[in-house]
C-alpha cells in the first residue's frame, strides 16, 4: 500500500508514491538521492539527520515522509546558491568547524535557522542552539567560532548597502 | 629559470582542508551513501540473552515474505568453514553462532532482502528458541572455580585468558618493604564505547565474472582486512578489494572486523548481488567492541618528602566473550606498562590478567593508543594521592619527580626508551597560563566560604607511532607504514598512503609534507588513501600512528624523489651534482644563487629532457619502519566548581599545553586536541556502559549513553611546547589521542581536590552528579 506525496525539496517540486511508514530521512536519502543528510542514531538524539521544514530545523529520522505533504524541505544541498557557498559553509571551512564531516550537514541546518532568528548571538546562545546536534570530533570550540564567523559575515553583508551609501554621500 | 609565485605552504601552515568542500556541500561519500545497481539489504537477528543455547532457528516465515532472498545462519557459515574467524589477538570469534550465544545483541542470523524495510520486517519473523544459561558478568566471580564457562570451545576450561606482566617484581617488592610511605588505591576504569556519529557498515559486491569481491567498509585498516579476508575465505588476495571511503569518525571502533562485514560478503557471494549492511545505533552501542574495563589496584612507594620510588599494579581486564582487542599481537595488555609516566622511579611491576565474561569483546581503543589511557589515569591519580597524603602541592610533587630534559633518551623501569621530552617546561607554561598560584588563593578563600572549587593537574606521557617492526606486528604483519609519490610532468603530484583518514585531514596534512619536501605548492598535490587496489600496503590509522609512520614514509619517499631531481637539476644547470644545494625549495649552485632550478621545471625535464644515465619519470615509494615509538606529552590543568545543590561538576577552565614535536598544520592539531579533550571529558564525567546481573546492557541508545553536547563542553584553552622527536624524519610525534589520554585524570584530580578537605581521596570515573551528590550528603555539605 502506498500513498502519494508532493513536497518541495530545496526549491524543486518532488512527488512520489511511497509507503506511509517511510521515514523522511530515508525519503531524502534514497528516493530523492540526496545523501548529505545523515543518520547517526534513529532516536532524535544526535541531529545528524537535521533538515529544515518550512525553515524550522527538524530531525528527519523520526518523521514520516507522508507527513510532509505540501511542505517545504531544505537540506544541506540547498545551501550553496549560484555556485557561492553559504556564509555558514564558508565559516566552517575557515574556522575548521568540521573533521569527519558526518555531523556537519545537520549542524549547518540547525545553525542556519538559528542565525536567521539571532543575527548577533553570544557564544552561549550558539552552544544552546546546537545542543541537539552531537559532534564526536571537534569538541565544538571551532563550530562556535564558525557560526560566529558566519554571523559576522551575514551582518556585514546586510549592513553593506548602508555603508556604501554613506561612502558615496 | 622559474620563480615560484604560488606559495608552497608546507610544514607549519594552517592550510584549510582539502576534504572540506565536499563535506560542506553534503557531497561526502560515506559507506551508506553508496548505491550499486541491484543492491540488496541485510539486517541481523540479535540475541536477547547474554548467555544461552540456541535450540532451534526457523526461518520459513521470513523466507515466505515477498522480497526476502535469503537467510543466513551459523549452520550455513559452518558448512563453508566461516562460522568462526580469527581475532587480532590470536583468539577466535563467532561470525554467527551454531548453537550458543555469549553476549546480548550477538548476531544470530541475517536476512537478505530487496529493500531495507523488508529486511527489517523479516528479522522479526525468524523464530529462534533459546535455552538461557547463567551469564558471567562479574570478572572477579568469573575466576572462581564454580563459575560457568563463557568459552567451553577452548581447551583451557577456565575464564582466565592470559597473564601478562612487565617490570621487575623482586626489585619492586624490595623497595616497598623499605619504603617510608606507601599509598594504595583501587581504580575502576569503566567500559565505554567510542560512538562515532557514523555507525559501522559495508557494501559487499562480488563480481562472479571476474571472481572479485569488493567491499566498501567503515574500516580504519583496509589493507590488513584484505589479508585477513583472503586467509579466512581462501579468495586470492588480488581478487579482494577493500575500500574505505569517507569515514564518519573512527576512534578505534572501526579497527576490528565485525561479523556483519563477513556475513554481507558471504551474502553477496551467495546471491550474486551487492549487499548493503548498515548498523543502527542500538546495534552499534550494544554489540560493537568496547574500550577500557580495567579493574586496577595500584600502590606507590615514596619517601616522606614525596620522592616517588616504586610502583606496583595488579589489574583484572574484562575482555568480554572474545579476546578481540585491537593491540599489537605481542601486547595483550597493549602499552599499559608505560604506566610509570613522566616520573623517575627506581622500579615498577605491572600485572594484568585477562578474563572472559558474557559481554561483547572489549579492549578496543576509544581514541587511545593501546591501554595508555588506563595507565595515565592510574599514575596521575596516584601522584595526587601521594601529594594529598603527604600534604604537598600536586604541582610540586610532579616537579620533584619529573624525568629531567637532559635525561633523554630515558629508559623506563618497564623497558620503554622515551625519545624526548621536557616535562617541567610544559607544566610551568600551563601553570603560568592558568595562574596556578592565584587559583590556589581563590580556592582557599572559597573554601572558607563553603564553596567547592578544585584544581587538577595531569602531566602525562603518551606512547604512539607503532612499529618498530621488530617489536610490533598485527597477526604477524609488521607495523611499518607507507607512501608512494608520483610527480607528473607539469609539476603536480599524486601521493598515496597506507593509512586512512576518519576525519583527521590526511588529504591536507600529507599534501603539506610533500609540498615541504619537494617545494611544490600544496594545492597541486592530491593525496589518496583507503583503496587497497591503489594505495600501498599499510597498517592503518589508529593509536596516533599516521604521522609517526606514514608521515615519515611520505617525507622519505619525497626525499628519494629529491635525490633523483638533484641529478636532473645538475643536468639542467650544467653543474656538478655535488655543487648543488637544496635551498628555498630549489636546487641552486653553491655560491651562485642566481643559478637555480625548481621542482616544477625538474619534473618537466624528468619526462622531456633527462640525462642519459637517469631513468625517465619522477616517483618513489617508501615503506617506513620507525626506529622507535614517539612520546608526545602534555601538561593539563583543570578548574572545576561543584554545585552543592545538584552535585554537578562544571569545568570552569581547562588549559592544555601539548607537545607533539614539530607541527604540520597548527589548525588541525588544535582541532585534534579540542576533540580529544572532549573525548577525555566524556568518560571522566558522563559515559559508562553497565550491565545488570542478567547481562542486559543498560545504555542501548543515545538517550541513556550520554555523549557531551556543546552545553557540557567547556571552551578548551590550548597551548604548546615543541620538543621534536629526534628520530622522526621531520621531528613530529603524533597528536590524535594525547588529549583523550591526558584529560580524564586532570578532571578527576580537580574534583577530588575540591572535596579533599572533607577527607575524600578518590572517586571513580565517570564522576556523575548523583555520585558527587551522594558524597556531599555523606559529608553533610549537600544543599537541599
Ligand atoms: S539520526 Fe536523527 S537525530 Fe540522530
Ligand atoms: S566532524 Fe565528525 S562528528 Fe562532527
Amino acid at each position: 500500500m502506498t500513498q502519494h506525496v508532493k513536497m518541495t525539496l530545496n526549491g524543486q517540486p518532488i512527488e512520489a508514491d511511497i509507503e506511509p511508514r517511510l521515514l523522511l530521512v530515508h525519503f531524502i536519502r534514497e528516493v530523492a538521492n540526496l545523501t548529505g543528510t545523515h543518520i547517526g542514531c534513529d532516536t532524535t538524539s544526535c541531529g545528524a539527520c537535521t533538515v529544515q521544514i518550512n525553515g524550522v530545523p527538524s530531525k528527519s529520522c523520526t518523521l514520516f515522509a507522508v507527513q510532509m505533504d505540501g511542505e517545504e524541505i531544505r537540506t544541506v544541498e540547498g545551501m550553496e546558491q549560484n555556485g557561492a557557498l553559504h556564509p555558514l559553509q564558508e565559516g566552517f571551512y575557515q574556522e575548521h568547524g568540521l573533521q569527519c564531516g558526518f555531523c556537519t550537514p545537520g549542524m549547518l541546518m540547525t545553525a542556519e535557522a538559528f542565525l536567521r532568528e539571532h543575527p548577533a548571538p553570544t557564544d552561549d546562545e550558539i552552544r544552546q542552539a546546537i545542543a541537539g546536534n552531537l559532534c564526536r570530533c571537534t569538541g565544538y570550540v571551532n563550530i562556535v567560532k564558525a557560526i560566529q564567523h558566519a554571523a559576522k559575515h551575514i551582518r556585514e553583508e546586510q549592513a553593506a548597502p548602508v555603508a556604501t551609501a554613506e561612502v558615496t554621500r | 629559470m622559474t620563480t615560484e609565485t604560488t606559495p608552497i605552504r608546507g610544514m607549519g601552515h594552517s592550510v584549510k582542508r582539502k576534504e572540506d568542500p565536499r563535506f560542506l556541500r553534503g557531497k561526502g561519500r560515506y559507506v551508506d551513501d553508496i548505491k550499486l545497481p541491484g543492491m540488496l539489504y541485510m539486517d541481523i537477528v540479535r540475541s536477547p540473552y547474554a548467555h544461552a543455547n540456541i535450540t532451534r532457528i526457523d526461518a520459513s516465515k521470513a523466507l515466505a515474505l515477498p522480497g526476502v532472498l535469503a537467510v543466513i545462519t551459523g549452520k550455513d557459515l559452518d558448512e563453508a568453514g566461516l562460522a568462526w574467524m580469527p581475532t587480532l589477538m590470536g583468539d577466535k570469534q563467532m561470525v554467527l553462532p551454531v548453537d550458543r550465544v555469549v553476549y546480548q545483541a550477538q548476531e544470530v542470523a541475517a536476512v537478505i532482502a530487496t529493500e531495507r524495510y523488508i529486511a527489517a520486517d523479516a528479522i522479526t519473523l525468524i523464530e529462534v528458541e533459546y535455552e538461557p544459561l547463567p551469564p558471567v558478568m562479574d570478572p572477579f566471580k568469573a575466576l572462581e572455580a564454580d563459575s560457568p564457562l563463557v568459552r567451553p570451545d577452548r581447551e583451557q576450561k577456565t575464564n582466565h585468558i592470559w597473564h601478562w606482566e612487565a617490570g621487575d617484581a623482586a626489585q619492586t617488592d624490595a623497595i616497598f618493604q623499605q619504603a617510608e610511605v606507601v599509598v594504595k588505591q583501587d581504580l575502576y576504569i569503566p567500559r565505554i564505547h567510542v560512538s562515532s556519529i557514523e555507525t559501522c557498515g559495508c557494501v559487499a559486491s562480488f563480481d562472479s565474472v571476474e571472481g572479485k569481491l569488493t567491499v566498501y567498509m567503515t574500516t580504519q585498516a583496509p589493507h590488513a582486512i584484505r589479508t585477513v579476508f583472503s586467509l579466512v575465505t581462501g579468495i586470492a588476495e588480488h581478487k579482494i578489494r577493500i575500500v574505505s571511503p569517507d569515514i564518519g569518525g573512527g576512534f578505534g571502533g572501526k579497527v576490528p572486523v565485525y561479523p556483519g562485514y563477513v556475513i554481507a560478503s558471504v551474502a553477496s557471494l551467495k546471491t550474486g548481488h551487492p549487499v548493503k549492511w548498515i548498523e543502527d545505533r542500538s546495534e552499534n552501542l550494544q554489540a560493537d567492541s568496547f574500550a577500557r574495563d580495567y579493574h586496577i589496584s595500584a600502590e606507590l612507594a615514596a619517601t616522606k618528602d614525596g620522592a616517588m620510588q616504586a610502583l606496583r599494579v595488579k589489574t583484572l581486564a574484562d575482555h568480554g566473550a572474545f579476546d578481540a582487542a585491537a593491540n599489537p599481537s605481542k601486547f595483550p595488555a597493549g602499552l599499559f606498562s608505560v604506566i610509570t609516566g613522566s616520573y623517575t622511579l627506581k622500579a615498577a611491576h605491572v600485572e594484568v590478567d585477562g578474563v572472559y565474561t558474557n559481554k561483547p569483546s572489549g579492549g578496543v581503543a576509544y581514541r587511545c593508543s593501546f591501554r595508555v589511557t588506563e595507565a595515565v589515569h592510574t599514575i596521575e591519580r596516584m601522584v595526587d594521592t601521594l601529594a594529598q597524603q603527604l600534604g604537598l602541592d600536586p604541582a610540586d610533587v610532579r616537579m620533584k619527580n619529573f624525568i629531567q630534559p637532559e635525561a633523554f633518551p630515558y629508559t623506563s623501569p618497564t623497558g620503554w626508551e622515551y625519545d624526548s621530552g621536557n616535562y617541567p617546561a610544559a607544566l610551568r607554561k600551563a601553570m603560568e597560563k592558568i595562574d596556578y598560584a592565584g587559583l590556589r588563593q581563590e580556592q582557599a578563600e572559597k573554601r572558607a566560604r563553603g564553596e567547592l572549587m578544585g584544581i587538577g593537574i595531569s602531566t602525562f606521557t603518551e606512547i604512539v607511532g607503532a612499529g618498530p617492526s621488530h617489536t610490533f606486528d598485527i597477526l604477524g604483519i609488521k607495523m611499518f607504514d607507507s607512501c608512494e609519490i608520483r610527480v607528473h610532468p607539469t609539476g603536480s603530484v599524486i601521493a598515496r598512503i597506507g593509512v586512512q583518514s576518519q576525519g583527521q585531514g590526511h588529504e591536507t596534512t600529507f599534501a603539506q609534507i610533500v609540498a615541504e619536501e619537494l617545494g611544490l605548492p600544496v594545492e597541486n598535490i592530491t593525496v589518496e588513501h583507503g583503496d587497497t587496489d591503489t594505495a600501498p600496503y599499510g597498517l592503518g590509522t589508529y593509536a596516533s600512528r599516521s604521522t609517526p609512520t606514514a608521515g615519515a614514509a611520505t617525507a622519505v619517499a619525497a626525499r628519494k624523489i629529491r635525490e633523483k631531481a638533484r641529478k636532473i637539476a645538475a643536468h639542467l644547470l650544467e653543474a656538478n651534482v655535488d655543487d648543488l644545494e637544496w635551498q628555498d625549495y630549489k636546487f641552486q649552485v653553491k655560491g651562485s644563487p642566481g643559478r637555480s632550478v625548481g621542482m616544477k621545471e625538474i619534473a618537466f625535464a624528468a619526462y622531456t629532457n633527462f640525462p642519459s644515465d637517469v631513468e625517465a619519470g619522477l616517483e618513489a615509494v617508501d615503506y617506513y619502519d620507525p626506529p622507535n615509538l614517539t612520546f608526545p606529552f602534555g601538561a593539563y590543568i583543570c578548574v572545576v566548581d561543584i554545585d552543592r545543590g545538584t552535585g554537578q561538576v562544571k569545568i570552569r577552565r581547562f588549559v592544555a599545553v601539548d607537545d607533539c614535536g614539530n607541527i604540520i598544520n597548527p589548525m588541525i592539531v588544535d582541532g585534534q586536541i579540542h576533540g580529544g579533550l572532549t573525548m577525555g571529558m566524556a568518560p571522566a564525567l558522563m559515559e559508562a556502559i553497565t550491565y545488570d546481573e542478567n547481562g542486559n546492557m543498560q545504555q542501548g541508545t543515545f538517550m541513556e549513553y550520554l555523549l557531551p553536547t556543546a552545553m557540557e563542553t567547556p571552551v578548551w584553552e590550548t597551548d604548546k611546547t615543541i620538543t621534536p622527536s629526534p628520530h622522526h624524519p621531520f621531528g613530529a610525534k603524533g597528536v590524535g589521542e594525547s588529549a583523550t589520554v591526558g584529560a580524564p585524570p586532570a578532571i578527576a584530580n580537580a574534583v577530588v581536590d575540591a572535596l579533599s578537605h572533607l577527607g575524600v581521596t578518590h572517586i571513580d570515573i565517570p564522576i556523575t552528579p548523583w555520585k558527587v551528590y551522594a558524597i556531599l550528603e555523606a559529608h553533610g555539605v549537600a544543599e537541599l
